[in-house]
């Protein structure tokens, strides 16, 4: 599946919930099965800055695709970054970069974009983007 | 039940807000100590300036100017009155506590020297760490921090050990933002001062719910913020004694705080104006005026007692929820209530009882060294006013065991 198509498979999952009291309790089950980044990779350098809680992410290129792995210290910013990863994985970095995120809103979590909420969502978005960014360079 | 001599519902009334609702819930707001609503009767003062008297201060010999003039000084005899400070020209207009501390510790690097040291508490807001620091770095003066122990209190022996002849400031807030304990200032400034220190208090977290004064506690500075005090944000006050506002240096240069000026030289103008250079936030500056008289009409002593019993039930019902640490346990603190629940990110809790209506503050709290002491990523802090009640306390309760239900 291309990431758009992840997105929509995302919103239709979501879309179920009525309240959001549902919402959340499936973005902490999401939590619960992000891919683990690997404990030689949760140094200080990649810890995403503006968040709340601590968020560590790495990339990795497997042939043609960036694979990301990431963990926090935080069940919601785990579900939050869980979500995102979805999306972006196993794809290729440019696709990565011209990738919108507007799927977001689109599944209630409108207000995790807001700055003000220091979460860092609009910080994990953009460091999962400079990856790709940095992926992109190298297969150039 | 609560014995009060405040009709709280009758005060819930002027705050408009109180009435919202937020995520389809009743608004519950606890987070005071980051800013407080604003009553009607402060609002209204901000829509009179504005409708029938705004104009610039001072200068004017309009009426409206005049009149802006006398509403001005009128709030900065009301801020004197509710400090008691000795003068009205000690009060100094600034655009909050972060100004009023920039202002001073810009000045004392007149009077510091290399060698010479700075005591800070070790429960600081940032606010009252950095300008001393940059103060320091300036003129390569030590910054020694008084120690604290598990229940946040200050080491007053070793604050003693420290204090020497090199000392020539002590900062301290007179309640912790993060933790809600009132220093002893009542002790901390005499020590200083027999050393020779002058000494800065941080009242930001204390005005609102302490009688403060300046007169008795013989500070050299103190500082506040309007927006902490049921006023506007944006305006605060810097109290100095005069002897040590005449010597300290202008912060700002620009119009108001002049007397003359030539190209070669210019003269300063007296005090007050001397630190006011440019147009003030003059409406700030009027409900600030505004909102202390509304405090006054409510009375501090009621404040302070009904805050009490407010965080002696709340700390009672929160204790029964298991795996609660609170963070900050001296018996003498203001109706702050900073805790973790064991396992859980308080973050996670934020977000789910924000989805409930109540507002409480998550994280450092701007003092990372107060979450460093305990080894911690931040906390929930959650601050009570006097127009919070014990029903909604009961609703936070409710609202943590369901978000520790949804989080384990």
């Amino acid at each position: 599946m291309n990431i758009q198509e992840i997105q929509n498979e995302i919103v239709d999952e979501f879309s179920m919930f009525d309240d959001w009291m549902q919402r959340y309790e499936y973005m902490i089950e999401l939590g619960k099965s992000l891919p683990l980044i690997k404990e030689q990779f949760k140094t200080d350098d990649n810890i995403i800055k503006g968040c709340q809680s601590k968020v560590w992410v790495h990339a990795e290129l497997e042939g043609d695709n960036l694979v990301f792995t990431a963990d926090s210290d935080a069940i919601i910013t785990k579900g939050i970054i869980a979500i995102l990863i979805r999306s972006f994985s196993h794809q290729k970095p440019q696709d990565i970069i011209d990738a919108d995120t507007a799927f977001i809103d689109e599944i209630g979590l409108k207000e995790h974009l807001s700055p003000t909420r220091a979460n860092g969502l609009v910080s994990m978005i953009k460091q999962l983007k400079l990856y790709a960014v940095a992926y992109q360079t190298q297969l150039n | 039940m609560i014995k009060t001599l405040i009709d709280i519902s009758r005060i819930r009334e002027d705050f408009p807000i109180l009435k919202r609702k937020v995520n389809g819930n009743p608004l519950i707001y606890f987070d005071n100590a980051a800013t407080s609503q604003t009553p009607k009767q402060v609002m209204d003062s901000i829509v009179n300036y504005y409708s029938n008297y705004n104009a610039n201060i001072h200068r004017g010999v309009h009426a409206l100017a005049q009149e802006a003039t006398e509403a001005y000084e009128g709030a900065r005899n009301k801020i004197q009155h509710f400090f008691n400070a000795a003068k009205a020209c000690e009060i100094i207009f600034t655009s909050g506590t972060t100004h009023s501390i920039n202002l001073v510790a810009n000045g004392f690097t007149t009077f510091i020297k290399k060698g010479d040291e700075v005591l800070v508490s070790a429960m600081e807001h940032h606010s009252n760490i950095v300008p001393w620091q940059m103060l320091c770095d300036r003129t390569g003066a030590i910054l020694r921090v008084i120690p604290m122990n598990e229940e946040g209190v200050l080491l007053m022996d070793k604050y003693q050990d420290l204090l020497s002849d090199n000392t020539k400031l002590v900062v301290c807030n007179h309640v912790s933002n993060a933790l809600g304990t009132i220093n002893p200032i009542e002790e901390i400034i005499p020590m200083a001062h027999a050393v020779g220190a002058a000494v800065l208090v941080d009242g930001a977290q204390s005005s609102p719910h302490i009688k403060v004064d300046v007169q008795k506690l013989d500070v050299d500075f103190y500082t506040a913020s309007a927006h902490k005090l049921c006023g506007p944000t944006g305006v605060g006050m810097l109290y100095g004694k005069e002897e040590w506002l005449a010597k300290l240096p202008p912060y700002q240069g620009g119009g108001e705080m002049i007397s003359e000026v030539t190209f070669e030289k210019t003269t300063y103008a007296d005090l007050p104006y001397k630190f006011e250079a440019g147009t003030p936030n003059i409406c700030g500056g009027i409900a600030f005026g505004a909102a202390l008289d509304y405090l006054n009409t409510i009375g501090l002593e009621a404040i302070e007692e009904y805050e009490h019993e407010l965080l002696t039930y709340a700390t009672d019902q929160l204790t029964q929820i298991e795996g609660v640490k609170i963070y900050g346990t001296s018996k003498n603190k203001t109706a702050v209530i900073s805790f973790n629940i064991q396992g859980i990110h308080p973050y996670d809790i934020g977000t789910l009882i924000d989805k409930m209506g109540i507002a409480v503050r998550t994280g450092q709290h701007c003092a990372q060294p107060v979450m460093d002491y305990y080894k911690i990523p931040g906390t929930i802090r959650a601050s009570f006013s006097f127009y919070n009640t014990r029903e909604e306390i009961d609703q936070f309760i409710k609202a943590l065991r369901k978000a520790k239900e949804m989080l384990q």
